[in-house]
Order: C-alpha cells, then structure tokens, then sequence
C-alpha cells in the first residue's frame, strides 16, 4: 500500500481560508449561514470554516454536526454503524442558509442522506455543499458548491484525509 | 447484535451502545417530522402471550418512528390459545414476514428458548419473560438515571450512584434485569423488601438487601425505585399481610421527604396509588416516571436499531 | 434355543473366563464347547455383568404411547444392557388395579426382550388418598412386588401409614417419590442462588429431606422395608444414612443423571435438563457418588422418562419434567464411578443387578453368572465411546453425544440374544425365540 501526500497541514489551511471567503462572497446577509458539519471529520471543517468566516464577516456564524446514518441506503449491506450526534445551533435551520460541510465527496450518497436529515429538521431558504476534496465518480446528481481541491482518483485509491482534532496530525493522502 | 434477551449478557460497552443510541433517538421526537426512514422494510412482530398494553404501545411508538413494519399477536383468543405451540406460532410469524419478534411470556426463559432453539431465524427481543428478565425495562431506567445525574449523558457510566429497589423482589422480572445493568454500569444497588419477597440466595447477587425500608432511605440513596405490589400475591396470606405491607414499604410522604434533595422516584408502571406510593409522591417534582415511559420509547428504538438496522 | 460359548469376557470378580449358555441357563463351558450350533463369541476386552435390572423405568403404555410403547422401552432397555425393568404406574389409566399391572406384564413378555415387572400405584388415581387394590395387583399373574406412586408423593403421613401396613402385611415393599408438594408449588428447578438469578420458582431440597425423614420413622414405626425412589441430595443422604446406623429397613436408589449432570445446565432454560427431582449442585453429585460407593444408597436406577418433543420443544416453564436413560446409565456409571476408582466392576453388578432385584424381589438374580443361574448377561466395552441412543421413540437425552465410554456389545435375557455385537436383535427373531 503506497501513500501519497497530496495536501499538506498549510496546504488544507489555506484552502480552507478561501473556501471562507468563497462562501462570504456567495452569502452576503451573513447572519443567515449555518454550517453543518457530517460527522466526524465534516463536524471539525464546519467549526473552522465558523471561525474563519466569523474573522471575515466580524459577526459569529454558528456551526454545529448533522448526523446521517439514519438515512443512508446502504444500512443493509455497509455493516452496523452507530449514529454520531446531531447539534442543530440554537437559531435553528428554518429560513436560513445551511452549509453542509464535508472532508470528502465521493459518490454523492452521503450528501443525498444529508439532505434527507435537513427535511426531518426543518425548511432551509438555502443549502450548499462545501467539501475539502473533491474525488470523482459521482453516483447521484449531487456537485459540491464549494470545493478545496479536486483530485481525480480512480476506484482502487482512497482518500485519506487526517485532521489534528481527530487524528493528532493534518494531512490528505491518496492510498493505492 | 442478534438478540436482546437480558441484561445478564450484556457488557458495558454493549450496555452504552444501546443507551447512546437511544440519546441520538431521543432527539429525534423534537423534529419536526419526529420520524426516521431507517428500518423501512423491517417488520417487527410483538408476540403478547401476557396482556401489556404499555409496553406493546411503546415498542410499537419505536417502531413507527423508524418506519418500520408492525403486526400485534396477542395471544388471548388466538390460535395459541387453541394449543398451538410457541414454536409453530413462532415459525408461522416468520413465514409471514418478521424480522424482530418481541416476545412477551409467562414463562422464565421463554425468549431465549425461542432464540436459542432455531425454529426461526429472526431477532428477538425479550419484553419480559416470567420473573426473569425485561431488559429494555431495566435500560430504559438505567437512561432516566443517566439523564438526571449527568448533564451529559452520552458516554456516562453510573459510578457511584445508589439504587434502592423496593418491594415484591422474588417475583420481578423488573428488578433482575435492573439489578444487573445497573451494576454493570457501576452503581450500588439495595434491594428493600420482607423476607417473603426477597430472593432465595439473594447473598450471591452484587447487591446489599435489607428488611428495613427506614433504614434504605436513610442511607441516602439517588434513587428510589418502587416496584408495583401484584395483589394477586396479597392475596396468599402465608406471604404477608396487606396492612403490614403498605406500613413497612410504602414510599409514603413521610419517607419521600427524608430523601435527599436531588434523589429522583422512579416506578416501572402501572401504580398502585396509595400502596407502594403514595399519590402525592408519584406526582411530585421528584418522580421520573414519565421521563421513563419516554425514556421507554427511545431505548427501544435503539435495540430495534441495533438488532436490525445494518443486515439485509 | 441357540447356545453361546463366550470366551475371554473379563468377569466382575476380575478374572477371565468362558462363560456358557445353554437352555436359557448359564452351563458349564464343557457342554457347549465344540458342539454343533453353539455360536461363538470372541469377549476379550468386554466386561461380563449379569444382566442389568431397572427399578424405575416409565414405559408410558397403556395411554402415552406416543412417548414410548413397551416394546420400544424393552428394546432401549436391551440396548442399554437390561434384562429387567420396572415399569412404574403413572400410566394413563393409572396402574392402580390388577387389569392394568396384569396386562402390563403380558405385554412385556410378548415384546420379549425384557421381564417388564409392573409396579402398582400405591393409591387409587395416583390422588394420594385411598389405597388401590395392592393385594389383588399382588396375586395376580402380574405379580407385583413393588409400589409406588411415582411422579407424585404420597404426603398424606395417615396413607403412608396406611400403606406402609399393607405392604408388611403383603410382603411387598413401597416405593416414595419424595416431594413435598406445598413446598414445591409450580417449582421447575433446584432452589438456590441459580434459580432466584434466573426468575424460575426452586424445588428445595429440604421438600424431599422432610418426607424421606418422615416416611423412615413411619417404616421404623410399622417395621416393614421401605425404598426410596431418585435420592438427589446430600441431605437425604444425612437421613438415609443415619435411618440405617438405627437399623431401619430403609433402601435408596439414585438416578445416572443425578450423579453426572448439575443445575447449571439448566440455565440455558433448555427444557431437556428440566426432570423431578431437579438437577442439584456439584456438590449434591459428590455426596451422591459417595454414597453409593459406600452402600448408604443401595442401587442406580434411570428413572427413564420418555416424552415427546412438543413437549420439550416449548417454554421451560411448560415443558415436562424428565429424561430418557435405558441407554446411558451404563456409561454414566463408568464415567463418574467405575473410572475414579469408587466402585468395582463387582460393585456395578450389585448396584445395577442383583441389589434392585432383590428390592423388587424379583427372582434368578441372586447368583449371577454361575452356573444354573438364568442366562441373563450383558457383555460391554468400557473403553468405546457410548452411542447415542436409538431405542427409545424418544429423545430427550440430555447427555453429550460420543463422549462417555461404555457400549453394551452383547445383552442375553433368559439365554436369547436380544443385542448382538452392539445391534438390538429384531423383534421377530426376539419372539421367535421366545417361543421355542
């Protein structure tokens, strides 16, 4: 198994320094985002994007985690998962504009069962997808709003993305 | 997970799997659409040879929120009170669909017959077998203290907490299954009740006993758990009589108020208002039993799941 | 009838010998050897007994046939190296009267592998209040010599009384299943720190004590025998032993799974090891084994109980109580007592032949083996692993399989082979034989 490092710790800071800025220059009204991170590595993107966001707009912009394993299609053949928690900030979700924030956007699922939580919680006046990386092979008709960095992989690799909240050390790596 | 049948078997990481869950589920009633699509297509039969309509309820309530399937076999008027055997009622309920057979006897051990004896293939849950176990019962109590004692839950043990269970121990199914979640999760449990009602070789559970209801409420304990007195029971006069009973165990005001301030007052269900509680109790700040019964929900909601959610 | 020479069995004394059959009688191996028709059987490496008597075996027919028949019980018995049983009263009609224990008796000679001795209930309908037509089952072709009401107690100490009399009187003994039934309401296993672990209503021991201490004053008081059916603790072990130190005509049997198998097994919940008395403690086991090898329980008897399996495949609290043991017994016996050395193979045979004969006062097994003596003779391996039974129409065998050592290779009732290098003989052979 050979790993390559495609991003590096300043590489993912950067990044996500601009995608901030992106989503300021797509949301002016500011004091609508929420940002909904999907567990666990999205939840971490989503307080961070907060933060920078929150340095830029001079407000707070609250951000919290939406689980999704009660609503993914693949319960029956992906093995037991058990649900992380969901944090809806306290202003909720209903007439706002939702982020939903994940570290890797593959096949779309996921995203798709996202979407399917958000309609159980409330009615957004918005939802867009920010992703750290962006690998391909799409299997719903799902795209990213927001997207760190692209990497085309074929089905063999994967993407391994390490956070230092979660994993004690920040990079992304592709895996034969 | 392939069966829920008592909380004997269960180990901590088990035990805090299903009680995290059940905090995730929690939140789900809050919703606006307080329903999950995650076991559309499973069906869950609930097999009552005992009348409950408490507890079919509540595992029906579970069941609709994670969309799942539901059929009710109870077994008064039924084919089984015809003769029929568990094991063909049992394989009967397969051929038609089940998934999870909640299993509710009057026979201790009903419900690990059923999974052990490979008549069927499906999951069970036991919702109470004779005197011998009601797991989801006993987690569901285990989740109301865990709530009232951490403003945390998730994740929380219940170290150092003290449990008193009072009342007709020998014939509960409620207090085994208590007895022994709750001591996996780390608490110290005392169980109050006269002689009659307190089990044989009870010394060899991990628990202390005592004949003497004053004397468990003034060792302070967090909670006290009153367990419904079966007048069927009354009845048989070699066991105890009613005055004595009602004088010597019931959680009257009186000893209700020497609890310590935060001490919570938790029932299975159903009351006997004004002989093992007294009404004012049962409606005071200090008594959980609602939270239990939603509770109730919840944690049934999370054995659904883990038995179910994540097999074809 | 065919003649046997067997050569080279080891006998329970220890030594090796032939050992003849001619005319249903054991002979001496001169008269057979080298004549024509005597059928040769090579018996080194197998053990001699005499042929192995029942004292408490259910047989279910007449009513519950489809538990077992007599001729299926006969035939598991031959399996299990018997000769005889005892085919206890708790029939459906209840073997309360000479029509039943006669026809009983018949039919077992008809089946022909076994002498079925019928046992007559002690009261009427098994109810524990009047007494049944004890002398009439006596006299009649049936000739019973042994009474109980098994799977009930006799509680009522006036009818014991009462019953205790007439058996001095008939010179017939009677047998006690000794249970307390206020003691034991709705019990389904042994009391103890299991049973309240596991919710399910215990049988204590005390229930069984109680009645036996009871019943030996009253047979002291009377001064006649009295037996005492599936001894099961250490303390009727007390009772018995200290009933004998004074002299009381007192005889106890104890049941192979009582002396192998504990009440852990029981918690499961598998309703194969749920049987009455109960399944004990480890340390009940020990005190029962002891007691054996030192004589305070005289005999090993199956209490085999034969049920179909919808009775058994349901709830533990609704299944029946018993275990199937014609086939076991043997294997049961080597494994806890012959192997650590606590009894003899000289032992085996008193335990298990001429002692319950003698308490059934069932005659040709006072001098086994010698010469002249009814050729009743079971040849086994004490060192191949035990079948799995195949006798019974039932099941409910609760011990592992191919696991205890013993395999009856031979089984003679009355000079006929009824098993035959480990195979039953078929009934039409059996009876064919029987009737020459």
């Amino acid at each position: 198994m050979a790993a390559r490092a495609v991003l590096s710790e300043s590489d993912i800071d950067r990044t996500l320094r601009r995608i901030a800025h992106e989503i300021v220059e797509a949301s002016p009204e500011t004091s609508a985002l929420v940002l909904l991170g999907i567990p666990t590595r999205g939840v971490v993107l989503a307080h961070r994007l907060a933060g920078y966001i929150s340095d830029i707009a001079g407000i707070p912009v609250p951000a919290g985690s939406l689980d999704v394993t009660m609503y993914r299609d693949d319960l029956s053949t992906g093995g037991h998962r058990t649900p992380a928690p969901t944090e809806v900030p306290g202003g909720g979700i209903d007439d706002r504009v939702v982020v939903l924030v994940d570290d890797v956007l593959y096949s779309g699922r996921t995203v798709r069962a996202a979407l399917d939580a958000l309609t159980a919680i409330g009615r957004p006046r918005l939802v867009r997808l920010a992703v750290l990386v962006d690998r391909g092979h799409r299997e719903l008709p799902i795209r990213a709003d927001h997207v760190g960095k692209n990497l085309p992989t074929h089905h063999g690799e994967r993407i391994t993305v390490k956070l230092r909240d979660v994993d004690g050390t920040e990079e992304v790596q592709v895996v034969e | 997970m392939k069966h829920l049948l008592s909380t004997q078997e269960l180990d901590v990481d088990q035990a805090l799997t299903l009680l995290d869950t059940a905090e995730e589920f929690q939140a789900v009633a809050n919703r606006q659409v307080p329903k999950l699509p995650t076991l559309r297509g499973v069906t869950m039969v609930n097999l009552f040879f005992e009348d409950s309509t408490r507890t079919r309820l509540s595992f029906e309530a579970a069941a609709q929120r994670l969309s799942a399937d539901i059929m009710t076999f109870q077994v008064h008027g039924s084919s089984v009170s015809k003769g029929e055997s568990l094991k063909d009622t049992a394989q009967t309920l397969e051929a038609m669909g089940a998934d999870v057979i909640v299993i509710r006897h009057p026979s201790s051990g009903a419900a690990a017959t059923l999974a052990r004896s490979g008549w069927v293939d499906s999951s069970i849950i036991n919702a109470g077998d004779g005197a011998h176990e009601h797991p989801t019962q006993a987690l569901l109590d285990a989740m109301t203290l865990r709530q009232r004692f951490h403003s945390e839950p998730r994740g929380a043990l219940l170290t150092g907490l003290s449990v008193a269970i009072v009342g007709d121990i020998v014939h509960s199914r409620v207090a085994r299954s208590n007895v022994f979640l709750l001591t996996t999760l780390g608490a110290k449990v005392t169980l109050v009740g006269p002689p009659a009602l307190l089990p044989q070789g009870v010394d060899d559970w991990p628990v202390h006993s005592t004949f003497d209801l004053d004397d468990a409420i003034d060792s302070a304990p967090d909670a006290v758990m009153m367990l419904r007195v079966q007048r069927e029971r009354m009845g048989d006069g070699s066991l105890i009589s009613h005055k004595d009973y009602v004088r010597n165990y019931s959680l009257t005001r009186a000893r209700a108020d020497r609890l310590p301030q935060d001490s919570i007052v938790m029932h299975p269900g159903p009351m006997n208002r004004g002989v093992e509680i007294a009404s004012q109790v049962a409606d005071s700040s200090r008594s959980v039993i609602l939270d239990q019964v939603r509770n109730g929900v919840s944690v049934r909601m999370a054995a659904l799941y883990e038995l179910r959610g994540g097999q074809a | 009838m065919t003649s046997y020479l067997i050569s080279g069995a080891e006998l329970p004394n220890g030594t090796r010998a032939d050992v003849a059959i001619r005319d249903g009688h054991f002979v001496d191996p001169g008269e057979v050897s080298g004549k024509k028709g005597t059928v040769l059987v090579g018996a080194s490496g197998l053990i001699a007994l005499p042929g192995l008597v029942d004292l408490h075996t259910h047989l279910r027919q007449p009513g519950l046939e489809q538990a077992e028949t007599i001729l299926s019980g006969s035939q598991s018995g031959a399996l299990g190296g018997f000769t005889a049983l005892h085919a206890m009263a708790n029939t459906d009609p209840v073997a309360d009267t000479a029509g039943i224990t006669d026809a009983v008796a018949r039919m077992g000679r008809e089946a022909g592998y076994v002498t079925v001795r019928p046992v007559g209930a002690i009261t009427k309908g098994l109810a524990g209040e009047e007494l049944s037509a004890m002398a009439a089952m006596a006299a009649g072709p049936g000739a019973v010599r042994l009474f109980s009401d098994d799977g009930k107690c006799v509680h009522d100490s006036l009818v014991m009384r009462r019953a205790l009399e007439q058996a001095k009187a008939l010179g017939v003994v009677v047998a006690q299943h000794a249970q307390d039934p206020r003691l034991t309401i709705d019990a389904h296993m042994n009391e103890g720190a299991l049973s309240s672990r596991l919710g399910v209503v215990g049988w204590p021991a005390v229930a069984e004590e109680s009645i036996i201490a009871r019943d030996v004053l009253l047979a002291e008081y009377v001064g006649t025998r009295l037996h005492v059916c599936h001894v099961s603790t250490a303390g009727s072990v007390d009772v018995i032993r200290w009933a004998k130190k004074r002299g009381i005509a007192v005889t106890a049997e104890v049941t192979p799974h009582h002396l192998l198998l504990t009440e852990d097994l029981v918690g499961s919940f598998d309703p194969l090891f749920k049987v009455n008395p109960p399944l004990r403690t480890a340390e009940d086991t020990r005190a029962l084994r002891a007691a054996l090898a030192d004589g305070i329980i005289d005999i090993v008897a199956t209490d085999h109980a034969p049920h179909p399996s919808e009775s058994k495949e349901c709830a533990f609290g609704e299944a029946a109580f018993g275990m199937v043991g014609l086939e076991m017994a043997l294997p049961v016996v080597i494994e806890t007592l012959v192997n650590p050395g606590l009894l003899t193979w000289s032992d085996v045979a008193r335990v298990l032949s001429s002692a319950p004969a003698a308490i059934g006062s069932l005659a040709g097994y006072d001098a086994p083996l010698a010469v002249g003596s009814p050729a009743h003779l079971t040849l086994v391996d004490p060192t191949a692993v035990a079948l799995a039974p195949r006798g019974s129409l039932s099941s409910n065998n609760p011990y592992p399989e191919n696991v205890l050592p013993g395999r009856v290779m031979f089984t003679f009732h009355h000079g006929r082979a009824t098993v035959s290098n480990g195979e039953l003989v078929a009934p039409d052979v059996v009876s064919a034989e029987a009737s020459r």
